[in-house]
């Protein structure tokens, strides 16, 4: 198998995805579920990398990659802090506590 | 005809009058009270006697034109402009109308000055005069308006005044109820002119020269001559109409009736107002039309019979009333009968030189009653009166020289009037001899009842009771002074007007230029001389009678009460029963359709209304339940279905994140499922 062919790219990022979605489907600590999520984000950014290089000749998914890095740093941002707040507020970071709206 | 002079002095002879109303009708009370009486008599009499003096200036300034060119106009501005009707509020002196503002303004002022002595002790002093003066604008605006509807609106005037006037002492109920009949009885009439007024504008449109001016009118005249309108001829049907207003105005059968009643008012009104100056309203309209009149020979022939009757009748029940002022009043309806037939035979100058001596005897005779009446502590039966001249000298002489007049002895001014319209009666084209013998017979009643009244009042023996013997007493100057001059007018107003043999009529070449359609009276002189003689005679004749019976005794007139069973005397005596029915059938049959239409009213009319409401009723008693059940249940559906739905929905927000994502995730297989399996 040739390192520099795209399917071993994708693979890698499709590896990633599953264990970012794994992640975020079974964790119900709610820092395991953002985890998962930036796991999740990243496997898209090697498949942006890998489309750019291999696939369109212009460098426009890479620049997409780094707005995406941005954009987890501001997730997680965001993310934390609602975590902070439902800890305030009940006392445990279980996403599965949060469910006061049901009724 | 050139067009007229221009001036602007006019509309004093009008705005003088009615200054003087207004200053004494808004603040007369407060003058009354603070400088007395007499200056609200200065305020009244001097806009009169001004306007009089303008007048006369009018005049001489006509006199001093070409007798085509006899026209002055002071147009004050446009005051209708609608489409092609124009009307301006404009005065205008010609030859007829300067006659009539020296009568109006004349003969007016004179009886103003003499009811500050009439009217002396009276209370209401200055709604009086205010009243007064108001008459005598609206009577200028009637004769000076340049226009149909200028002069209509005098004409109302008039109307108004007159009711205010004779329903002057309003404690009494008589009174204010004999003002109400004059002016109904006035309103059908003028319902008549109205429609001629319309017929002649809508017909002169129609022919493009629609206008109400009186000198566009007699230009365009001939241009409707064949136009007809429902089979009739328009200018036949316009000119019915017009006399029909006529009729209601100048007290004319059928309309006359409210005249005798008008002597409810002060004798000063009664002078001026239904003597001198308004009843002759409607002779003044017919002169002044007398180009649409003469285009309706029909019509004319009825006016002429109209004016005979009306003569006759009213003289006829002359002959038997006691009252001094009633006799005047039956007398005055005659004397307009009279000039109706002048204008009925197409003596439209003969008319109107009949109405200026008219106005000038019967104001005298009037006058001279009130000077009676004011002797007699207001006694106005002349069974309790007689032998008044030896108390009052200076109103019997004026009073027997009205006399002389109005029963036509020569020279005398009656005799000229009255004698030109029996010639042209006997000789002119439109002439009839049936009329002319009538009128002659009038005539002689006319002489019987004034000389019945003037034995009765002023000779033999005193009847009245020993107090007001003792108070009798003769009127004060300012009451005699306009009694004196009213007479020698009745003297001396015929000789302007002097018989065809005697030298022709200056009175009518005066007006020619006015009256384009004179009758000319075809005949010899020894006919004329005769008729004149026979007239005369005639007079004499009734002279005598009077003298008979009233004088000497020797001829009781109970020899005429019972002539005949009585009857003609309870005709006479119970004037024809008209008043009687008139009641029954126009009052009564009033009554009984506004009791019909009250019934209807009460029954039909509210029957349906109420019934319309019970229906709305009941249609919103239905529409509530409609709204209750139907919209409220489909509006409560909406909800409740809402509700529901939304409690089942509720549990799918189970608040379990994981739940959430497997949702999303599951959607997203299926979605990216089905975009491969099925899109590609």
């Amino acid at each position: 198998m040739q390192p520099s062919e795209l399917s071993s790219y994708l693979i890698i990022g499709a590896i990633l995805f599953a264990l970012g979605l794994f992640t975020v489907l079974t964790r119900r600590n709610a820092i395991s579920v953002l985890m998962g999520v930036e796991l999740i984000l990243n496997s898209a950014n090697i498949n942006y990398v890998a489309f750019s290089h291999f696939g369109s000749g212009n460098s426009a998914g890479q620049i997409y990659a780094i707005f995406v890095i941005m954009l987890a740093a501001a997730e997680a941002a965001v993310g934390l802090a609602i975590v902070l707040a439902i800890f305030k507020l009940f006392h445990t970071i279980d996403v599965e506590a949060a469910e006061t709206m049901k009724d | 005809m050139e067009n007229p002079i221009q001036t602007d002095f006019i509309r004093w002879i009008v705005f003088l009058p009615l200054l003087g109303a207004i200053v004494n009708g808004l603040l007369g009370a407060k003058i009354q009270k603070k400088f007395g009486k007499s200056v609200i008599g200065w305020v009244a009499c001097i806009p009169v006697i001004v306007a009089f003096v303008l007048s006369v200036n009018a005049f001489l300034t006509l006199k001093g034109l070409e007798p085509e060119k006899r026209f002055i106009i002071d147009n004050l501005y446009r005051w209708i402009d609608l489409g092609s009707l124009k009307v301006d509020m404009a005065f205008l002196v010609d030859p007829l109308s300067s006659v009539m503002i020296l009568i109006v303004t004349g003969i007016g002022g004179l009886i103003h000055i003499y009811a500050t002595g009439y009217m002396h002790d009276d209370k209401a002093f200055w709604r009086f005069f205010a009243y007064l003066n108001l008459f005598t604008a609206a009577m200028l605006t009637l004769v000076l308006g340049d226009s149909l509807l200028l002069l209509f609106v005098g004409w109302e005037g008039v109307g108004l005044c007159s009711y205010a006037l004779i329903g002057f002492w309003y404690h009494d109920h008589a009174n204010a109820r004999a003002g109400n009949k004059a002016f109904i009885v006035n309103r059908v009439g003028d319902f008549g002119f109205v429609l001629g007024m319309f017929l002649l504008f809508w017909s002169l449109d129609a022919q493009g020269h629609g206008s109400l001016t009186f000198r566009e009118m007699v230009k365009w005249a001939p241009s409707i001559a064949n136009m007809s309108l429902w089979g009739y001829s328009v200018v036949t049907l316009a000119a019915f109409f017009l006399f029909v207003g006529a009729t209601g105005k100048s007290a004319q059968i059928p309309l006359f009736v409210w005249l005798p009643d008008a002597m409810a008012g002060p004798t000063p009104v009664s002078a001026l107002i239904h003597a001198a100056t308004m009843v002759t309203a409607g002779v003044y309209m017919t002169a002044r039309m007398n180009v649409f009149f003469s285009m309706a020979p029909g019509v004319m022939q009825l006016i002429a019979f109209i004016g005979v009757a009306t003569a006759l009748v009213a003289a006829s029940i002359a002959l038997t009333q006691n009252d001094i002022k009633k006799v005047l009043a039956y007398s005055t309806v005659s004397q307009l009968g009279y000039m109706f037939i002048g204008v009925g035979v197409g003596g439209y100058a003969a008319a109107v030189f009949h109405l200026m001596t008219h106005a000038f005897f019967k104001a005298c005779l009037f006058l001279g009653a009130g000077s009676v009446i004011h002797a007699m502590h207001h006694e106005q039966d002349m069974r309790k009166m007689g032998g008044l001249k030896q108390w009052m000298p200076i109103t019997f002489a004026t009073f027997f020289v009205s006399v002389l007049a109005i029963a036509g002895f020569p020279p005398f001014a009656g005799f000229f009037s009255k004698d030109e319209i029996l010639w042209l009666a006997f000789t002119s084209d439109h002439g009839n001899k049936v009329v002319w013998f009538l009128a002659l017979c009038g005539a002689g009643m006319t002489a019987f009842y004034m000389f019945r009244q003037l034995f009765m009042t002023f000779y033999g023996k005193c009847r009245a009771d020993h107090h007001t013997q003792e108070h009798l007493h003769e009127s004060p100057s300012v009451m005699t002074m306009p009694l004196v001059v009213l007479a020698i007018g009745a003297v001396f107003a015929g000789l302007i007007g002097l018989p065809g043999v005697l030298g022709g009529s200056q009175f009518a070449h005066w007006l020619e230029p006015v009256i384009h359609a004179h009758a000319e009276g075809h005949g010899s002189h020894a006919l004329e001389w005769g008729l004149m003689a026979v007239s005369v005679s005639v007079a004499a004749f009734g002279v005598f009678i009077a003298y008979l019976m009233y004088l000497r005794g020797s001829l009781s007139p109970d020899t005429f009460v019972n002539l005949a069973g009585g009857l003609p005397y309870r005709l006479f005596d119970r004037k024809w029963y008209f008043d009687e029915i008139y009641q029954a059938i126009f009052v009564n049959g009033t009554l009984m359709l506004a009791r019909f239409w009250s019934a209807f009213d009460a029954y039909i009319v509210d029957g349906i209304v109420n019934g319309v409401a019970a229906l709305t009723r009941f249609a919103a008693w239905l529409n509530g339940l409609f709204d209750t059940y139907i919209i409220d249940g489909l509006v409560n559906a909406v909800a409740d279905v809402t509700y529901w739905a939304g409690n089942r929905f509720r549990r799918l927000q189970t608040g379990n994140i994981n739940g959430y994502l497997y949702g999303i995730i599951i959607a997203m297989a299926v979605a990216v499922y089905v975009k491969i399996r099925y899109w590609t």
